[in-house]
C-alpha cells in the first residue's frame, strides 16, 4: 500500500475509531464506518491538514470511500 | 461546582468593564486565561491582579488577520482554548435615517463577523477534544430592539441566531453554544447616559438598579462549566426583569 493509503487510513482509523482491518478501498465513510456529516467534514478537514492541500467542498463531496480519499489526495498532493 | 480547573479560556474585550470581569470569575474558578483587546494597558493590569494563569493577546477585532489569527495564537499560549467567550463589542448609535454604511458596517464586522471567525477557528480545537464551551455575549437589545442602535441590535440578534445554528452542529461532539443577553450594565458604556436617560431606563427595570458585571460573568461561569453541559442554544437573560423573555 502506498504511503499516502497509510497515512489516510490512520487519519480514518484514529478519527472514527474503527479497526484498521474494516478501512477497505470501497468502505463508504458514513455506511460502513459509522461517520456522520460532522465526521465528513473533519476528515477532510485533517486530510487537508495532513497533506497540506485544499479540498473544494464540490470535491469533497465526491469523497464517499477510503479508495475515493486516497485516489483524490494522490491527484493533489 | 462550576470548577474550571484545568480548563482555557479566551476572553475578547478583556479591557472593558465586564470583560475583565468575566475574566477574573473564569479566572477564580480556576481556568487558565488569554485576555483579548485592544488596549493593552489595562490588560496587562489584569494580568498583573490575577497573578499566574494569565495571558494577554492584543487583537483588533475589525482586523480580518488578527482575528483569524487570535485563536491559533491563544492555543499556543494555553495549550488549547476549551472556552471561548466573545464579550468583544462597539457601538456606533444614531437614528437609521442618518446612519451611514461605515457605521452599519463596523459595528457588524466587530459584534458579528469577528464573532463568526472566532467561533469557526475555536471549533475546531473543540471538535477534536471532545469538549468546548462558547458563550456569546449578546443584549437584550437584540430581542426588544431599540432606537439609534438598529446596527448594534442587528448584530447582537444575528449573535444570537448564529449561536443557535453552530449549537445544532456541534452538540453531539460535547460542545455547547449560548448567549448571555445582558441588560444595562454599570459600564463605560452606559456611563455615556445622562441623569435622564437613566431615569427613563430604570423606570423600566423592575430590579429598580442597573446590574453589574459580577452578574454577568457569574452567567458566563455558569455556561462555561462541565454542569451545564445539558444546555445549548439557550440566550440567558440577565436584565432586572426589564424584558421577560
Amino acid at each position: 500500500m502506498s504511503d499516502i493509503a497509510d497515512r489516510v487510513k490512520k487519519i480514518v482509523v484514529e478519527h472514527l475509531g474503527v479497526e484498521e482491518d474494516k478501512v477497505t478501498e470501497t468502505a463508504s465513510f458514513i455506511d460502513d464506518l459509522g461517520a456522520d456529516s460532522l465526521d465528513t467534514v473533519e476528515l477532510v478537514m485533517a486530510f487537508e491538514e495532513e497533506f497540506g492541500i485544499e479540498i473544494p467542498d464540490d470535491a469533497a463531496e465526491t469523497i464517499q470511500t477510503f479508495g475515493d480519499a486516497v485516489k483524490f489526495i494522490t491527484e493533489a498532493a | 461546582m462550576f470548577d474550571l480547573t484545568g480548563k482555557t479560556a479566551l476572553v475578547t474585550g478583556a479591557s472593558g468593564g465586564i470583560g475583565a470581569e468575566i475574566a477574573r470569575v473564569l479566572h477564580g474558578a480556576g481556568a487558565m486565561v488569554a485576555l483579548s483587546g485592544t488596549r493593552l494597558e489595562p490588560l496587562e493590569r489584569l494580568v498583573a491582579e490575577l497573578g499566574g494563569r494569565a495571558h494577554v493577546l492584543a487583537c483588533n477585532l475589525s482586523d480580518v488577520a488578527e482575528v483569524e489569527g487570535l485563536v491559533k495564537r491563544a492555543a499556543e499560549a494555553m495549550g488549547s482554548v476549551d472556552v471561548l467567550v466573545n464579550n468583544a463589542g462597539i457601538t456606533r448609535d444614531g437614528l437609521m435615517m442618518r446612519m451611514s454604511d461605515d457605521d452599519w458596517q463596523s459595528v457588524i464586522d466587530v459584534n458579528l463577523t469577528a464573532t463568526f471567525r472566532l467561533c469557526r477557528a475555536a471549533v475546531r480545537g473543540m471538535m477534536k477534544a471532545r469538549w468546548g464551551r462558547i458563550v456569546n455575549i449578546s443584549s437584550v437589545v437584540g430581542t426588544t430592539g431599540n432606537g439609534g442602535q438598529v446596527n448594534y441590535a442587528a448584530s447582537k440578534a444575528g449573535m444570537v441566531g448564529m449561536s443557535k445554528s453552530l449549537a445544532v452542529e456541534v452538540a453531539s461532539r460535547g460542545i455547547t453554544v449560548n448567549c448571555v443577553a445582558p441588560g444595562f450594565i454599570e459600564t463605560a458604556m452606559t456611563e455615556k447616559l445622562n441623569d435622564t436617560q437613566r431615569a427613563a431606563i430604570l423606570g423600566n427595570v423592575p430590579a429598580g438598579r442597573m446590574g453589574t458585571p459580577p452578574e454577568i460573568a457569574a452567567a458566563v461561569l455558569y455556561l462555561a462549566s462541565s454542569e451545564a453541559g445539558y444546555v445549548t442554544g439557550a440566550t440567558l437573560h440577565v436584565n432586572g426583569g426589564m424584558a421577560m423573555i
